[in-house]
Parts: structure tokens; sequence; C-alpha cells
């Protein structure tokens, strides 16, 4: 939902970003409002998930210009777990495996973590179990998954599953989801888009980061970016993502010849 | 107790030594030790109080017994039933059977055990017996200590052993088991210090075709130590799982030699070591499995993972396989890795405070391990010690 006046949450602007002293990222700029759903598309190797882990403040991913702003704040002040606890959320690509660790235990944590930045209280162990529960029917996930450790032999579609039920419970301002589609088989992806949707609200925003038009059929997107050699290249409405499927990104190389040129 | 049987012993014992000298670092058991240490707890006297510190009370249905080296660890104790003290005659005739089966004559630590233990517990259990508890604690000096059991032939027991030290002061423990056909033993230690002392504890299993060992190991703290299973399936056809925790901080030094070897078909090894190093400390990981020509369908495996936790962290991890006959499956692997940032930045995307996130993470690492450990190390808090170590 587009409104004008709603708050501006974060504001990216001329993005610069290397891995390795490698650029990746050069000039994205991006303004996210409460309220809206952003896609985010475009070619393998593009730039999408380098621009998700800055946002989420990887330590590997080096900013080299350009400002974040989120919610009037400069997000490159803040740590990593500092901009989670202010409500930036980022659904992984690819979830970590971590043995030994309880799934329970580590979604407990991680929630009050979030809470007591809210003023919210701290949730006991018991009380955490009655809210987990809840939170379990937005993804409609197995119980089963809360006792074994964070993703470790979790399946593809599961490891997603568990990251929407992670966003269910930090209740984000900023989710960014990062192909959360990719590897769901057609009911998963139903119903991840289900609870995506359900945690929906005008105070909020999504940045989905995805190669299909299936999960924008179950998601309706404000807008619609393509991004190509780490920047955004062009940025449209939903159709723009319709679009893409007739032509797939043939037209991307000419305007980056095009633009090289100029 | 039984003071008579051992004099021939340490007699042996004192003349080995002599003859072995102190190790070096030409030997290759010896080649990473840091022999100044070995040498201060070869020159240490003989404990002769108890350990200062209380211990906590034991779980529930656990039997506790305590050894200091100097006490008659039997004195005013009720024994499970199932258990019974072995005679005179009996310890003549069991004692260092398995010592011989498992080759380990001339091993310094044992034949330095043999020199100064003072007595020893000799113990056959029968039938299914409740969860045992050994306490091995003393005061300032060496404690050397030495238990027997003789878990007969379908006999099960749960054996939880805690070594425990603190200050200038020393342990020297051997324990000898056999194994009869189909016995089952679920052996844990925890061996856990302050940093100051020192650790030789030798560990020499004899199983019988169809019996089953299982040994969850966790050691931390130690100045020096040093901690050496060595398990023989006499007619392989058994099982043997080691899983071992080795934790290591300031200056210390920690080295666990595995030893197993399959006299006889089918047997089976599910073998875990993890090292957790950290400060200046060093670990150290030498796993021997020997499959001899006539142990055929042998099926082993054997895993190190280790974690540095600082620069100045080191660990020495070495597999020593000696695998003769053809028809065998022996997978090993080890892997020397630091904290994974992915690891770390995934927590931390979460809302979980560097710090925090590691504390975590280390838990989890340790917790693979601790988690086998009997009912019974419980009341020892082992996780909180281990995390407790690591975060000074
Ligand atoms: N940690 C890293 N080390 C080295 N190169 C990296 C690293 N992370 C990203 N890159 C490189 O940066 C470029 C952009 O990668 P990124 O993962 O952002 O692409 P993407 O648009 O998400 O692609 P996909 O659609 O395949 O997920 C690629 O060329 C990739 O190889
Ligand atoms: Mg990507």
């Amino acid at each position: 939902m587009i409104r004008p006046d709603a708050e501006l949450l974060l504001d990216i602007q001329d993005l610069h970003a290397s891995v390795e002293d490698k650029p990746i990222l050069k000039g994205v700029n991006l303004q996210v409002r409460a309220g809206e759903v952003h896609a985010v598309m475009g070619r393998n190797g593009s730039g999408k998930s380098t621009l998700s882990k800055v946002l989420a403040g990887h330590p590997a991913y080096r900013v080299t210009g350009g400002t974040v702003r989120y919610r009037g704040q400069d997000l490159f002040e803040l740590e990593p777990e500092e901009r989670a606890r202010l409500g930036v959320f980022l659904g992984f690509q690819y979830p970590v495996e971590i043995p030994g660790v309880s799934n329970l235990e580590f979604l407990r944590v991680s929630t009050n973590a979030r809470r007591e930045k809210q003023g919210e209280e701290e949730l006991d162990t018991f009380a955490f179990e009655d809210h987990v529960h809840d939170k379990l029917k937005v993804v409609q996930m197995d119980p089963a998954f809360l006792e074994r450790s964070v993703n470790e032999g979790f399946s593809g579609g599961e490891k997603k599953r568990n990251e929407i039920l992670q966003m269910a419970l930090l209740e984000p301002v900023v989710a960014i989801l990062d192909e959360t589609d990719s590897g769901l088989d057609i009911d998963a992806l139903r119903i991840v888009a289900g609870g995506v949707n359900q945690l929906a609200t005008e105070d909020n925003a999504t940045l989905l980061i995805t190669h299909y038009q299936r999960l924008l059929d179950e998601i309706t997107p404000d807008y619609v970016h393509v991004m190509a050699a780490g920047r955004i290249l062009r940025t449209g409405g939903r159709e723009l993502a319709l679009e893409l499927e007739q032509t797939g990104y043939d037209w991307v190389d000419q305007e980056l010849a095009a633009q090289g040129a100029a | 107790m039984a003071s008579s049987v051992l004099a021939p012993v340490q007699e042996r014992g004192r003349a080995a030594l002599e003859q072995l000298g102190l190790p070096n670092r030409r030997q290759e058991p010896w080649r990473l030790t840091d022999l100044k240490r070995l040498e201060a707890v070869s020159a240490l006297p003989a404990s002769s109080s108890p350990l200062p510190t209380s211990l906590p009370a034991s779980l529930k249905g656990v039997t506790r017994m305590v050894i200091n080296g100097f006490d008659d660890p039997l004195a005013g104790q009720v024994l499970p039933e199932g258990i019974t003290a072995l005679n005179a005659e009996e310890l003549e005739q069991a004692l260092g059977h398995t010592l011989d089966r498992c080759g380990c004559a001339q091993v310094w630590p044992v034949e330095f055990n043999h020199a100064k233990a003072q007595q020893i517990l000799a113990l056959r259990v029968r039938g299914r017996v409740g969860p045992l508890e050994l306490v091995l604690a003393a005061g300032a000096g060496l404690n050397a200590t030495r238990v027997l059991l003789l878990v007969e032939e379908k006999a099960e027991l749960e054996l939880m052993q805690v070594l425990l030290a603190e200050g200038a002061s020393a342990h020297s423990h051997l324990l000898e088991v056999h194994l009869g056909q189909e016995a089952q033993l679920r052996h844990g230690v925890l061996a856990t210090a302050d940093g100051a002392s020192s650790l030789m504890a030798h560990l020499a299993v004899e199983q019988e075709p169809r019996s089953s060992y299982s040994l969850t190991s966790v050691v931390q703290g130690w100045n020096l130590g040093r901690l050496e299973p060595r398990v023989v399936q006499v007619d392989g056809q058994a099982q043997t799982v080691l899983k071992g925790l080795a934790v290591t901080g300031a200056d210390q030094q920690l080295a666990t030699h595995t030893a197993v070897r399959f006299d006889g078909p089918e047997g089976e090894l599910d073998q875990l070591q993890k090292c957790l190093a950290g400060g200046r400390s060093h670990a150290i990981f030498n796993g021997a499995i020997n499959v001899p020509r006539d142990a055929q369908r042998t099926n082993a495996a054997q895993l190190s993972r280790n974690l540095l936790l600082s620069d100045r962290a080191r660990v020495d991890t070495k597999p020593e396989l000696e695998i003769v006959a053809d028809d065998v499956r022996c997978a090993h692997g080890a892997t020397v890795s630091q904290l994974q940032d992915d690891e770390l930045f995934y927590l931390q995307s979460r809302g979980i405070a560097a710090a925090e996130a590691t504390a975590l993470l280390l838990r989890g690492a340790c917790q693979e391990v601790i988690a086998q450990l009997p009912a019974a190390a419980q009341v020892w808090r082992p996780l909180e010690r281990v995390m407790e170590s690591l975060a000074s």
C-alpha cells in the first residue's frame, strides 16, 4: 500500500560496497516507506544478496560509499544485533546450520532481545513455549522442529519456514526476505506467502528478493526493482515483473551498454 | 586395601621408571609434551590430606565412593547390589591382565602409577547394577589411584568418574576394565581443575565379543593433562564408542592419546574427539586405530573436530591408522577451525549480542559431548564448569 505521507523507514542513497576489495554494489538508491511491499529482482550475481547482507551488517562486506538511514538513524553506526533489535530483519537465502544450539533456545533468546528493545517483558521458558506455539501456526510448522538444533538437517523448505517463524516472532519493521520462495513446494509457497501477508501491516514494510512471478502472485508488490551490476537499473509497478516473465533480462545488457557508452 | 598384592607391582614400577627415565621429545608419544611440567609432577610428594573443597551431593540413586589414595575407599561403604570387592587371591589373578592385553607395559604413565599407587579398588560387577560414581580427589601433592573393574558376562554398569584437583597437585590414575561377553559399560569421565594441577590418566579396557563400551570424557583446566584411553576388542565383534571433549585455556597443555585395537573381526568403533583451545594453550589429539589382518569387516569411524578460540592457541591432531585387513570400513576426518563468521552473524542478525552469540556457539560445541555423560554427572554441572573456564 503506497501512502506518500507514510514514514520513510529505509532510505538508501548511492550505496557502494565491496567484498574482499571487489566492488559489488555500485550506487544503489532505494526508499521504502511504511506499508509498502517492494520486490527486488535481477540476474544471478547482480548484487541482491549483497545488498541484503550489507543492510543487516555482515562483517565480510565493506561499505565504501553512500548512506543508509533507517527511520532517520545512520544504519551503519549500529551493530548487526542492534539493527535486529530495532526491527531490521533478514530472511537468509541460505539459513545457517548451528549444531548443538537448540532451535527453541535460540528463538527465545532472540525474541527476548527484540522484546527488551520494544519495552516488552522478557518471556521465560514457559511463557515462550505458548508464544512460539501461536506463531508456529503462521507457518504451519511442526513443533518437533523446536527441539532440534538450529536448521541442522532441515530440508531447504523447512529452513525457509524457520526463517518466517523467526520473522513472526521478531515482528520486524523492515523485513528483507532473500529468496524465501526458492526451494519451496507449491503448498509451502502458499503457506509462507500467507505468513508474510499476515505479518504485513501499514506500519512495516517488506523487501522481497525473488526470481519468480509465482511469489508475486501471492504477495502483491507495490514496487518492482530490477538490479543489475550492483545498481537498481529500473523500477516499476507489479507489471514490470510480469513483463520480465516475457522478456527475460536481455534488455539489461543493452541498457548497461548504453549507459556505459554515455 | 590389598597392599601386599601391590608391593611387587610397585617394585616393578620403580624399576621400570629407573630404566625408562623421564620421557623425552624424541619419543613420538611425548614429542609435543612440555617435559618440564612432567618433571614437576614426578617430583611431587604423595598427597596425605583430603580435598579442602566440599563435594556436591550425589544424584539420587547413585552410589558414590571417594578415593584419595590413602584412606580405604571401602571403609564404611555399602556397595550396591551386584558389586563385590575382589579378595586378595582374585585380585592377584586379575591384576595387570588387561594392561598386558592392551600393551601397556613400559608406558610411562602406567609404570609411574605402578610405582606410586599404594592401594587399589578392585570390584566385580554382576547383573544389572545401579549407577556408580567414583570421585577421585585429594589435597596438595600427588594423588595416585588405581581401580580395577571386572564386569562379568551380561552385566551392565553405568560408571561416572570424577577427577578433581586444586593448586599444586597432580593425579596419576590407572583404570583397568575387563568386559565379559555381552557386558555393557557406560563410562563417563569428568576431569576438571583450576589450571594449576596436572593429570595423567590411563584407562585400559578389554572387551570380549558382543560387549559394549562407551566412554564420554570431558577434560578441562589442567596445567599439564594427559588422558590415555586404550581399548582392545580381544576377539572383535564388540562395540566401542569414544566421545571426548578437551578444553584448554591460559597456557595449559592437554593431550588425549586414544588407541583402539581390533583383535578379531566385525568390531565397531564410533569416535568423536573435540578440542576447544583458547589463550596460549595447546591441545593435542592422537588417535590410533589398529586393524590387523584377522579383523575383517571392522567398521570404524573417527572424527576430530577442533576449535581455536584465540590466535595464540594451538591444536595438533593426528589420526594413526594401521589397517592390514582388506575388508574394512574406516572413516576418519579432522578439522581445525575458528568460530564461523556466518554462524555468529546469523545469531547477531537475530538480535543476539556478539558475546552471547559466541557463548551460545561454544555451549553448542561442548554440549555435543557433555550431553552424553551419564546422569550422575549433572550434580557436577559440567557444562557450566566448561563455560566458566572459557569465559575467564
Ligand atoms: N563473500 C563473498 N566473497 C566473494 N564474492 C562474493 C561474496 N559475496 C558475494 N560475492 C560476489 O558478489 C556478486 C553478487 O553476489 P550476490 O550474492 O549479491 O548476488 P545475487 O544477486 O544475490 O545472486 P543470486 O540471484 O544468485 O542469489 C557475485 O559475483 C558474487 O560472487
Ligand atoms: Mg542471492
